[in-house]
């Protein structure tokens, strides 16, 4: 069995897409208790590799493991690869210790990517929950530096607390700008808190978009993922253009291992990012 | 002047939106403008609940106390949102305490005279039921996503 599945990998010229490529860690953020952004330069020397908004690597811990990490980078700088991890599992955990000068592997770039190409003309509202905000960065990062070429852009953002939100210095820097909606919002805060306090689907209907010409990005928990989408069919959003990134357990992360499959889908090779109006039938199957 | 400008507002808010113009004109009748400071208090928990507001602008945070918590903010509102409906529900208390974050513009409705004015005319009170009865919808649905948590172990 695993002579074939080489043989198949050799035949589909995907024998280096099994192959980690060291790279060394240049920075390390902390953003939350529990979850840091990692700066990775090639270690080697070499070139980075360019990417496109909605992809994700495999990072290898070395003796531990390989976990799916989005890229959470401006898709213009490729040269350096930057992840955001949250350490939930014995790889991840591993990851986020890891400090100035390590090393880890790096397969990669994988999946497909957020439609940013074909919503040009249109407004953008992108949903971002928790750690969700991560794979959706990059997206936001291309649309602010191809500004005239949407419509309106709307970011809202939920998170548990204030002490879960990801990149707030950044956040701040969005807010500031005049071409650029932010609402963000809490699960939960107290009463010294002055910001909006509220599960994210509800501020939704706050932002100004033309429901009939607005593209929508929507990434966080698959239940978010469910109430987002409603929300956003119910101010009128065609399915068509509602888009989300979905996450099933990984393995070879190049579609020949059958471990995140969707449906028909595998998320690693058809995914992460896919059409509501594609997966509809079966995405709020609890048995997929 | 000031009654046709409230008319107009009320049928400007989201809550009214597309509603009779006789039941507009009637709803008129029972409110007015308000505003509120920052960090002044709304209503406050177990107190009669005589009105309800329609936020046109400013932040409102429904909060109640915990003991060991202390104050707990469960949700904010905002322009075109609805605060309070405890007034049309027995035993018309106030379930939660309501306070200004910033300085607030509203519309204050008095609940004690809508109630009887849903009482003469059913058409209106099966209206603004019906319209109540989408916002608990949707702030029911928004109490379960929080209480699910969501955000506990789950995607880098």
């Amino acid at each position: 069995m695993a002579f074939a599945l080489e043989k198949q990998a050799v035949a589909a010229g995907l024998s280096d897409s099994m192959v980690p490529s060291p790279f060394r860690v240049q920075r390390v953020r902390k953003e939350t208790y529990d979850t840091f952004t990692l700066e990775l330069e090639p270690a080697n020397g070499a070139d980075g590799f360019p990417f496109a908004a909605g992809q994700f690597n495999m990072l290898y811990a070395f003796g531990v493991g390989e976990a799916p990490i989005s890229i959470s980078g401006d898709p213009t700088k490729p040269q350096t690869l930057v992840h955001t991890v949250r350490a939930v599992g014995a790889v991840t955990q591993a990851i986020c210790k890891l400090k100035r000068g390590d090393v880890l592997g790096v397969r990669g770039p994988l999946g497909n990517h957020w439609p940013v190409e074909e919503a040009v003309g249109s407004d953008v509202v992108i949903v971002a929950g928790g750690i969700g905000l991560a794979p959706l960065r990059p997206a936001l990062y291309h649309l602010l530096s191809n500004r005239e070429e949407y419509g309106r852009i709307a970011l809202v953002y939920g998170a548990r607390t204030l002490q879960d939100m990801l990149y707030k210095p950044e956040l701040e820097r969005w807010r500031s700008l005049f071409d650029l909606e932010v609402k963000v919002t809490v699960d939960t805060a107290p009463a010294s808190y002055r910001g909006n306090v509220g599960v994210v689907t509800t501020l939704i209907p706050r932002v100004q978009f033309d429901p009939s010409q607005t593209v929508a990005l929507v990434c966080g928990p698959e239940v978010m993922m469910r109430f987002a989408v409603r929300e956003l069919e119910s101010q009128g959003v065609e399915p068509e253009n509602i888009f989300i990134s979905m996450e099933r357990n990984m393995k070879c992360a190049i579609g020949l291992c059958g471990h995140c499959q969707f449906g028909s889908a595998f998320i690693c090779k058809d995914g992460p990012v896919f059409c509501y109006a594609e997966i509809e039938p079966f995405f709020a199957k609890r048995e997929i | 002047m000031a009654i046709e400008n409230l008319e107009r507002i009320l049928g400007e808010h989201p809550f009214f939106k597309d509603l009779k113009r006789s039941h507009l004109q009637l709803l008129t009748g029972c409110a007015s403008n308000v505003r509120f400071k920052a960090g002044e208090v709304i209503f406050r928990e177990g107190e009669p609940a005589n009105l309800f507001y329609l936020i046109r602008h400013g932040t409102v945070a429904v909060e109640t106390f915990a003991p060991n918590r202390g104050a707990v903010i469960i949700q904010t509102l905002g322009e075109g949102d609805l605060l309070g409906w405890s007034w049309l529900i027995e035993p018309y208390r106030w379930r939660f305490e309501a306070r200004a974050v910033e300085l607030t513009r509203a519309v204050v409705l008095d609940g004690t005279c809508l109630r009887g004015k849903c009482e003469e005319d059913h058409e209106l009170g099966y209206e603004l039921m019906r319209r109540i009865a989408h916002v608990i919808e949707n702030r029911l649905q928004a109490a379960r996503l929080q209480l699910l948590d969501v955000y506990d172990g789950v995607r880098s």
